[in-house]
């Protein structure tokens, strides 16, 4: 009796939300085979990939870490593991800063035509890709007919070879990569702005607070916990890689600054056949990744902040 | 009154700052802009810096006359369209279905979701894994492994949780299904959503690079933005140049500012007309459960 009434509930249920099932069937498939299913193949890391066997069918690694131990002892992963910390702590000290002043001038701005303008304008390289920007960055920067040497040789200086030397590459990789984001990352900020209680700015300018300390005292405030957040989240992903950035701008007369674990990993990896030595390189940068942003969201809920998850 | 003075003076300094900033944002582009219509010899002098300088489509010329360049431009483009069609569909299906909050395994299928967003496989797995399911040098390979974005998927769903859930029950209470209140209610309201992420979806497979890099090797599936980097590393040109039997042409300074442009234009074409629901879109994005 018990049984037929939970049965015709159960069909009740589901005749009300079949569609919604039918309907995630699809994404669900996709996250599966496309997001899951890859991760069985991590097992290459510990095995000695046969093209001809397949991933399964290949042997174990003896020892089991073999490609691990492999990947440490050569200079290239250790180049590419400290270019990787490097490029990426640059970014977090350059990258973090210059969005949150501009944020503020865009908020000062007092023409509100001139400041939609302006925010659709520093939005748009958001949506160049990186083969574009380097693209332009070579014509830009080379050192005898790009514009910019021309016009510093104007004043007297240069030519500077901006990608073909070590230290000027990493500055310009990071200049690059502030040219690109910074508009767009001040979105969230503005957002953040928005929601502060104007009545605090209206104090404020009662007690006859000028421009200045109003941004000190009202709106950074106002938006600290999501700089604290963001700040944060950025340390975590400090070991994370893009591979566009990387890989469209590096040459070969900068590789010992250029090379990252993400290019590395596709160098030797799929264009030098090497599969269980970078699954293992992959494997370990994912592994630390992991932890540094289970790291950082432990310390973001410390701050008394939401974190992300 | 002395005041209010001052506070113009430093409204104008603050608009002048940010004028800097739009000078920084353009000048690098319309140089190369006056590049793709100066003459080479122009450009050989240096005398090119933000206006074309002897006026000429030679460049634009060139890079018309390289058929492979101009296959790949309406390749990548059917592209697009295909890829930003499938993603919004599949974004829908999966965005939807979660804002019902009696739905049994929600909790299930939004972890499953979002737990991809943070853990994944890494670059040789997945290479591995389109070996296994025969997709390299398969066009479908630009097509479904990045379908759907998790992250836009949140867009929407914050998006979703937005509209009054009485509209919801009420259509219920008249006897609609999911599916008649998804098309009749759900998405005509989400447009400025919708639209947000079909330029995010668009905007991803027109820039996008690594998929074809190492997924595809057959020049003919080969989209835009490989076919540019080739181009800036003088790589195409002395390719199909020796394929054809010529001598190989170095890609001059202005073919590659041409290039670019082809690349370009077509973001800075539709980049204006979606950029104003994109804010809500990206600010939604934020809010995470």
């Amino acid at each position: 009796m018990k049984k037929k009434r939970t049965a015709q509930k159960a069909y009740v249920y589901l005749k009300k939300t079949w569609t919604l099932y039918l309907m995630l069937l699809l994404p669900v498939a996709f996250a599966v085979v496309f997001r899951y299913l890859p991760m069985t193949n991590i097992v290459m890391a510990f095995k000695d990939y046969n093209m001809f066997k397949g991933v399964w069918a290949s042997e174990w690694s003896d020892p089991i870490f073999k490609w691990f131990q492999k990947a440490f002892q050569t200079k290239d992963f250790w180049y590419a593991l400290r270019n990787t910390l490097l490029l990426n702590f640059l970014d977090l000290i350059f990258g973090f800063p210059f969005p949150i002043i501009l944020a503020l001038l865009l908020n000062e701005l007092a023409f509100k035509r001139y400041k939609r303008v302006t925010q659709t304008i520093v939005y748009l390289p958001h949506f160049l890709s990186w083969i574009i920007i380097s693209g332009m960055a070579r014509q830009l920067l080379a050192p005898r007919t790009g514009v910019v040497n021309v016009l510093l040789g104007k004043v007297g200086l240069g030519p500077i070879n901006f990608l073909m030397e070590n230290g000027l590459y990493v500055a310009t990789y990071i200049a690059l990569g502030l040219w690109k984001e910074m508009g767009w990352n001040t979105i969230i900020y503005l957002a953040a702005i928005t929601g502060i209680n104007p009545e605090l700015y209206e104090a404020a300018e009662v007690d006859g607070a000028s421009r200045l300390r109003k941004i000190w005292h009202v709106t950074l405030p106002g938006i600290r916990s999501t700089i604290i957040v963001l700040l944060i989240m950025n340390m975590g992903r400090i070991l994370g890689s893009e591979f566009d950035r990387p890989f469209a701008m590096q040459n070969d007369l900068v590789m010992d600054v250029a090379d990252v674990l993400s290019t590395y990993v596709y160098r030797v990896g799929i264009r030098g056949f090497q599969f269980s030595l970078t699954a293992a390189v992959g494997l370990f940068q994912s592994v630390v990744c992991v932890i540094f942003l289970f790291g950082a969201n432990a310390i973001a809920k410390r701050f008394g902040e939401r974190g992300i998850w | 009154m002395v005041k209010s003075k001052r506070r113009k003076i430093e409204d104008i300094i603050i608009a002048a700052i940010c004028f800097l900033f739009i000078l920084l944002c353009l000048l690098p582009m319309v140089n190369i802009l006056a590049r793709s219509f100066s003459s080479t010899q122009a450009m050989i002098n240096n005398r090119v810096s933000f206006w074309p300088v002897e006026f000429t489509l030679e460049s634009y010329y060139y890079v018309l006359q390289d058929k492979a360049f101009v296959r790949s431009l309406w390749w990548t483009a059917l592209l697009t369209l295909i890829c930003t069609i499938v993603s919004l569909v599949i974004t829908v299906m999966a965005a939807y279905p979660l804002i019902y909050e009696n739905l049994k395994g929600r909790r299930f299928f939004n972890s499953m979701f979002l737990l991809t967003m943070y853990f994944s496989a890494g670059t040789i797995p997945n290479y591995l894994l389109m070996k296994q399911l025969n997709l390299l040098d398969n066009p479908l390979v630009l097509i479904i492994p990045n379908c759907l974005s998790i992250f836009n998927m949140i867009i929407l769903r914050s998006f979703f949780y937005t509209i009054p859930e009485s509209l919801r029950e009420s259509a219920q209470l008249d006897g609609a299904g999911p599916v008649n209140i998804l098309i009749k209610i759900y998405l005509p309201l989400s447009k400025p959503a919708l639209a947000t992420l079909a330029l995010f979806y668009a905007v991803g497979r027109w820039n996008g690079f690594s998929d074809a890099l190492m997924y595809i090797s057959d020049p003919k599936y080969a989209p835009i933005q490989l076919k540019l980097w080739q181009v800036i590393n003088n790589r195409s040109s002395i390719e199909t140049a020796q394929q054809e039997g010529f001598a190989a042409p170095v890609a001059s300074e202005g073919l590659k500012a041409a290039s670019v442009m082809f690349a370009t234009v077509p973001i800075l074409v539709v980049y204006p007309w979606l950029q104003r629901y994109f804010i809500t879109g990206v600010t939604l994005g934020a809010i995470k459960e």
